[in-house]
């Protein structure tokens, strides 16, 4: 699985951040900057937790074609 | 496991608790009772994004493609839960319906204060919680000025998005430092200034005696003799917990509904628990194990938190829970996010510090307690937020937190818009 953002909808609450560093930061703009964009079976629950704190729905994982 | 369980309040807490529920594979039923009758949507661009127009309703509802089927969850809306029977396990419903319930979550939030009975039945006067005050509210922008009472975190982006919409807007605080009851002194005078260079006209040690019709106008009038004229007069004088539909329940309640580091309700008197009952969201007053304070929390992060360790105790009871999380809130004011993590009113200092970070000013407030991060405020500054809040997580002390910060601004590349 990989992680995609819509920079449209982010609006800086860094929730998902603040769950899992290892995937997601933020920019000086204050936008989400998707740090690693694979994410391995032993890492899809933090990330998974981390997608669903995101107040706008701005980040979530879709299959690798 | 739970064969029913009962959810009673459909928003942010009670949604995210049943889609929770289904993604952790739980197989029994799942009953939504819900006051409003809209479906579910979210609340905090109510004073916001949805007031300012630049988000449709659509795009604030909380529930995913395939609405209520998707989760295999009953949805009851228009249906107020009134009371429950703790030892039977029912819970009476306003139609007259009685549930039998494994596990119940109560997730009934809070509601907005009034300064008097019948206040808000004044077709001028509202408060922000539902949907419908914010329609009425964008609709009422352009009717002539408006007065916001109490300048709290909502009437605070009230006041934004209204003068934004291009009304005229005075902003009344009983206090002499607007925001300063959250912040404290100095950082609530960073609040004010940012309401003033916008236009807000903010009057302060301004207690409200009276509201009252006059033809057209609706005239605020305070005990120290002054009379404020609006054509919409806005509430933001905070909020009490739905909590007394639990009254003579057995449950232990007071300014919200005690529960313990996994949600589970503490029974009133000495009973340990009502077996099976769970609170959540702005409702909850929640222990922190460490300190064995309770703490009730109106902010949406801590909702979505506690709904999913209600969801796993429901799964698994005798799972441990999960220690507490940082608080965090954030806030949109006149395109400033103001963003919080912890608890400014548990520290002893503050100190404030001005940044350039990527050519735009910046300011973090870095609250201390014994030298170590109690709290921090920052104005436009997402990133150090964050950094802010794996900080207060390990307890770093303050000094750390400060060079971390500087080390950010240095970094930073010029912003692009
Ligand atoms: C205008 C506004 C702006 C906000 N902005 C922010 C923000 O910027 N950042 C932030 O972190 N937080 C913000 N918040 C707070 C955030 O929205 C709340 O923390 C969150 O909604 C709490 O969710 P909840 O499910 O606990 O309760 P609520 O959202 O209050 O929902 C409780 C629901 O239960 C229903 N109910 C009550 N009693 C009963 C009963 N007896 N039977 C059945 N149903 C019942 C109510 O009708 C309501 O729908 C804002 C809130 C508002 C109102
Ligand atoms: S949680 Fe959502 S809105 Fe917040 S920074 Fe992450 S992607 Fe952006």
């Amino acid at each position: 699985m990989r992680v995609a953002s819509d920079l449209a909808k982010c609006q800086g609450y860094g929730n998902c951040v603040a769950i899992d560093e290892r995937h997601f930061d933020l920019d000086d703009d204050g936008l989400v900057v998707v740090r690693e964009e694979h994410v391995t079976q032993e890492e899809r629950d933090t990330a998974d937790e981390a997608i669903r704190s995101c107040p706008v729905a701005a980040i979530w994982l879709e299959d690798v074609r | 496991m739970s064969d029913h369980v009962v959810i009673v309040g459909a928003s942010v807490g009670g949604v995210r608790t049943a889609q929770e529920l289904r993604r952790l594979g739980f197989e029994g039923d799942v009953t939504v009772v819900g006051e409003e009758s809209e479906q579910p949507y979210d609340k905090p661009p109510l004073s916001k994004q949805l007031l300012l127009g630049t988000q449709t309703e659509e795009e604030i509802s909380l529930l995913g493609d395939g609405g209520w089927e998707a989760i295999n969850t009953r949805a009851k809306l228009g249906t107020r839960a009134e009371s429950i029977d703790i030892d039977s396990m029912v819970v009476s419903l306003s139609d007259g319906d009685e549930l039998d319930y494994d596990a119940l979550v109560i997730a009934t939030g809070v509601r907005p204060r009034s300064l008097a009975p019948g206040l808000t039945d004044l077709d001028s006067v509202y408060t922000v919680r539902e949907m419908r005050d914010s329609r009425a509210l964008a609709a009422r922008a352009a009717l002539g000025p408006v007065v916001v009472v109490g300048a709290g975190f909502i009437g605070a982006e009230v006041a934004s998005s209204l003068r934004n919409l291009g009304a005229e807007v005075t902003m009344t605080e009983a206090l002499a430092s607007p925001f300063a009851r959250v912040f404290g002194r100095e950082v609530g005078g960073l609040v004010t200034d940012l309401h003033r260079s916008n236009g807000v006209d903010l009057v302060t040690q301004a207690s409200v005696n009276a509201i009252e019709k006059s033809g057209d106008q609706t005239l605020v009038r305070l005990v120290d003799g002054r009379v404020l004229e609006a054509a919409t007069v806005v509430l933001g004088i905070g909020a009490t917990p739905n909590s007394e539909w639990l009254e003579n329940s057995g449950l232990k309640i007071g300014d919200g509904v005690f529960v313990d580091a996994g949600c589970a309700v503490l029974a009133s008197g000495f009973g340990p628990h009502a077996e099976g009952v769970y609170a959540i969201g702005d409702v909850a007053r929640q222990v922190d194990p460490g300190t064995n304070k309770h703490y009730r929390v109106e902010h949406w992060t801590n909702a979505v938190e506690q709904a999913h360790v209600v969801a796993r105790q429901i799964v698994d009871p005798v799972a441990t829970p999960e220690p507490l999380k940082a608080p965090y809130f954030w806030s949109d004011q006149f395109g400033t996010k103001i963003q919080m993590v912890g608890r400014p009113h548990e520290s002893t200092s503050v100190s404030l510090h001005h940044f350039e970070a990527g050519g735009i000013e910046r300011t973090a407030a870095l609250y201390a307690y014994e030298g170590r991060l109690a709290a921090a405020v920052t104005f436009g500054w997402p990133r150090a937020i964050a950094a802010c809040r794996s900080a207060w997580r390990t307890g770093t002390p303050v000094a750390e937190v400060l060079t971390k910060l500087r080390d950010l601004a240095d970094r930073a590349k010029p912003v692009s818009a």
